[in-house]
């Protein structure tokens, strides 16, 4: 498993704009690099990551090789009601990795 | 009384060329203000992966059965003040060690375990959450005269000129911090957030991967890791930075 660093207030006022900063621990080894013998490391990197608001989708991105190591993604989004938050990365290897953060509403 | 004067006066003339305490200015200063950002903030700065995972070894007791770090020292927020006044003398080992030395004798001193391997990721992981509970804290070298001679020596390297560029760390460090090399800003070179994250490495390093890099770019040949070299520069680097604050785990372009 992966660390992640996941931040959001806990509580906001309804109809508040808050925002999220996710923080994946990643090397987003790019496929293009040689490695000690020479030979170019296989590509290993985090293709997707979805954010859903108990179960309904907020904010998706798709990664590139460009993308920088431990992926950092910030966004916003309107705070309406109280629920759970799921955070979902996928990539290669078989990569996915999935948390969760809940959000009080008030 | 002025025999006094005349031998304050002799011992500062050799260290006119080191930066004075009111001038030293921490890497930070100098970065631009996203970068800064980037350190300041918690949910931003990839070291904190590091850390986080440094706080889980820390509670984690080793597979030989003897106590983890927490058995003995309790929580690690017990460690604050120690990144700011490491290296320091060992006294079984007659030799000053470093605070990823220090993790790696009391890992094989008090539990039994194998030395974590220099820049793997468990020993980066301890050293940043032990470091980052200092953060804030003015580096306060320790006074013991013991650490003298390699200090002394810490200094002597530091002011050589070495490699085929044929250049000393103080030319550039000293003489010329605040300037450009290429695009970049020159730093004085202070050691204050180690183990720090570089964007150039898209990882997080100890000061002797940073000591290594600069060997090479002065194309001389880098010491191994671990080497007494790397201990006395980080002694001389922390006197030399003294006052300070510890920004560990650091963001470094």
């Amino acid at each position: 498993m992966a660390r992640t660093l996941i931040n959001l207030p806990k509580t906001a006022k309804a109809g508040a704009v808050i925002e999220i900063k996710t923080l994946i621990s990643h090397p987003m080894e790019t496929g293009y690099r040689p490695g000690p013998e020479g030979r170019l490391v296989p590509r290993d990197i985090i293709t997707e990551f979805v954010c859903r608001f108990e179960g309904e989708e907020v904010f998706r991105a798709e990664l590139f090789p460009a993308t920088s190591a431990n992926p950092y993604l910030t966004f916003t989004t309107l705070a309406e009601r109280s629920g759970t938050f799921t955070f979902t990365w996928t990539g290669d290897n078989g990569f996915s990795q999935t948390e969760s953060a809940a959000l009080t509403v008030t | 009384m002025r025999r006094a004067l005349l031998g304050l006066l002799l011992l500062a003339v050799p260290a006119a060329a080191e930066i004075a305490p009111g001038e030293r200015r921490s890497g930070f200063d100098q970065m631009t203000p996203e970068l800064r950002a980037m350190q300041t903030d918690e949910a931003a700065n990839p070291g904190q992966l590091w850390v986080g995972d440094g706080e889980e070894a820390w509670a984690a007791a080793p597979p030989t059965g003897r106590p983890a770090c927490a058995g003995c020292h309790g929580a690690v927020a017990t460690m604050r003040g120690v990144a700011a006044r490491y290296p320091a003398w060992d006294e079984a080992a007659a030799r000053p060690v470093d605070l990823q030395g220090r993790i790696n004798l009391c890992r094989t001193r008090h539990q039994g375990a194998d030395p974590l391997p220099f820049e793997s990721r468990p020993l980066l992981a301890l050293t940043a959450a032990v470091a980052a509970q200092s953060r804030g804290l003015p580096v306060a070298p320790p006074a013991d005269p013991r650490l003298d001679p390699a200090r002394a020596e810490g200094e002597r390297l530091f002011t050589r000129r070495t490699g085929q560029l044929d250049l000393a760390c103080a030319q550039c460090h000293d003489a010329l911090w605040g300037r450009r090399l290429g695009a970049s800003t020159i730093p004085q070179g202070h050691p204050n957030g180690y183990p720090l994250y570089r964007l150039e490495w898209q990882d997080l390093g100890s000061l002797q991967r940073r000591l290594r890099n600069c060997l090479t770019g002065m194309r001389a040949e880098p010491y191994p890791f671990g080497a007494p070299e790397y201990l006395a520069l980080e002694l001389h680097l922390m006197r030399r930075a003294q006052g300070l604050a510890i920004e560990a785990p650091a963001v470094r372009p």
